[in-house]
């Protein structure tokens, strides 16, 4: 479904990302985790079209979409949720996920929205800027659904949330990832992306340095988390 | 004439003067929200709309044409410049907009002067507006009524395709967060574009509804541009409602100013200004200075 070759991504004079490869079969979750800085972000950017990489190639179902301008990517079939969210502050509820209804959504249309998250259903008619961070972060995965997108992409969702509300959140991913969403999640929270992946990778300075399924995680964790994770 | 008639005489003709700065302040309001750039030149489309419906009138022979014709063609001009020049910049900083939409005003006005000549043009206000009525046994202008009740018209236009239409939605989720809009599938340029073309044919349309009144001429845009200005400034950049206040607030401080103090009135209009600013820095509506 996914299939990241060598991508590098520059900020002027300084390289991002220096050859990050990457593969995400369909209907399943891969979580990237690393230290602040590495890159992680960047690559989702590069994904989205929000930064421009300069080599390398990013495959969608067999289809290169690097350097495809954001909303040509986003009618791709991938969604974004964003780090920090961004939800429109002055748009309601309703509103915010509208914006993303480019057509009448099949598989996640409104009504199976709000099903799926109550507490927006309660705030419909909110502004973006009434709601809790734990909200804001449920309708920014409702606004990138809405869309029916074929991959979605997470950056940091559990930043600044509750342990309780990032239970939630495991709770919500595992649900989407068995509905057949492929999900590519990046994390600073080790114990969530453990919880809902089916890959976790470990970025350092740009690259991809180790790749391994849950169980084979769990087992090296103390070395991982030492070697890579820890400042 | 009696104090109430008085009253009710000045306050119409107020309200047909916030019609037409209305229409000047909500167009360069919108492209600020979007765009948060100043565009220099709605003056000068101003005024082109004014000398576009003077063309429109000669050619078609009905006033009506021309209020349809000028805002047509000046916003069909902003788009395009805006989809040939403009869109290069976006990546650039402020003073590359402020140098450009200056160049176009400066341009405009000079190719407007090759076109039409130096003089003022009349253009005459069609014969169903052309009369007066009796308000309180006072005569007051048919056209005066009919400018106040356009602006009505078209705020609560502009307020419904804002808030009720798509591309209201999208206008106003652009305001907020232009990439994030891009990133959820939507061609923001094309919003730019349109909302940049929106807003030059609002300012064109308080052109043509000014000719009648004032004759259409190149001292038009002068003024015009700095009206916009306080008005947007008052009401708070990027604000719908915000301009829709600036400009009624600046329209009776103008008429009744000129009227009790007509040697002080322009001053008051930034007496308004200032008293505005030092309360509310952004202006009264606006997010933040």
């Amino acid at each position: 479904m996914l299939s990241i070759r060598g991508l590098n991504t520059h900020y002027g004079q300084s390289h991002i990302l220096q050859g990050v490869d990457l593969e995400l079969a369909r209907g399943t979750t891969a979580a990237v985790l690393g230290r602040n800085g590495v890159g992680k972000s960047t690559t989702v950017k590069s994904i989205m079209g929000l930064v421009s990489p300069t080599g390398g190639a990013i495959a969608l179902d067999g289809v290169d979409i690097a350097g495809w301008q954001p909303h040509l990517v986003a009618r791709a079939g991938v969604a974004y949720v964003p780090e920090g969210r961004l939800i429109f502050p002055d748009l309601t509820v309703i509103e915010n996920i509208l914006v993303a209804e480019r057509t009448p959504a099949r598989n996640w249309p409104l009504a199976r929205l709000l099903e799926l998250f109550p507490s927006l259903q309660a705030r419909r008619a909110n502004k973006g800027s009434q709601l809790s961070g734990g909200e804001q972060q449920m309708l920014a995965i409702a606004r990138a659904l809405v869309s029916d997108p074929k991959l979605l992409l997470l950056d940091e969702p559990s930043q600044g949330l509750a342990p309780l509300v990032v239970r939630e959140l495991a709770r919500i991913i595992r649900l989407l990832r068995d509905a057949g969403v492929t999900i590519l999640l990046i994390e600073q929270n080790m114990k969530l992306a453990e919880a809902v992946a089916d890959e976790l990778h470990i970025m350092v300075k740009g690259r991809i340095v180790y790749s391994a399924d849950p169980h084979r995680f769990r087992a090296e964790e103390d070395q991982v988390r030492s070697r890579y994770l820890t400042v | 004439m009696s104090t109430l008639a008085f009253l009710l005489n000045q306050s119409v003709n107020a309200l047909s003067q916030a019609a037409l700065l209305f229409f000047l302040g909500v167009g360069l309001t919108l492209i600020f929200g979007i765009m948060r750039i100043v565009n220099f030149a709605h003056g000068t489309l101003y005024m082109l709309g004014a000398f576009v419906g003077y063309s429109a009138v000669r050619i078609t022979g009905s006033y009506w044409g021309a209020l349809v014709a000028a805002p047509l063609v000046v916003g069909l001009l902003g788009t395009a410049f805006e989809f040939g020049i403009l869109r290069r910049l976006y990546r650039r900083d402020a003073h590359a907009f402020l140098m450009v939409t200056f160049g176009l005003a400066l341009v405009t006005g000079e190719a407007v002067r090759l076109i039409w000549g130096s003089e003022a043009l009349q253009v005459p206000a069609p014969a169903l507006l052309s009369g007066v009525v009796f308000l309180l046994d006072e005569p007051f202008p048919v056209y005066r009524l009919f400018l106040a009740a356009a602006g009505a018209v078209m705020a609560f236009a502009i307020w419904q395709l804002l808030e009720r239409t798509r591309l209201g939605l999208l206008i106003r989720a652009t305001s907020q967060n232009a990439e994030m809009v891009h990133a959820l599938g939507t061609d923001v340029n094309m919003i730019r574009s349109a909302v940049f073309g929106i807003g030059c044919g609002l300012a064109a349309l308080g052109g043509v509804l000014a000719a009648p009144l004032v004759t259409a001429s190149h001292g038009m845009a002068a003024s015009a541009v700095i009206d916009a200005f306080v008005i947007v400034i008052i009401g708070g950049m990027g604000s719908f409602l915000g301009s829709l206040i600036g400009a009624l607030l600046v329209a009776f401080v103008q008429v009744f100013g000129n009227y009790y103090y007509p040697d002080f009135a322009l001053a008051f209009m930034y007496l308004l200004m200032l008293l505005v600013l030092v309360v509310r820095p952004g202006g009264l509506l606006g997010k933040e200075a």
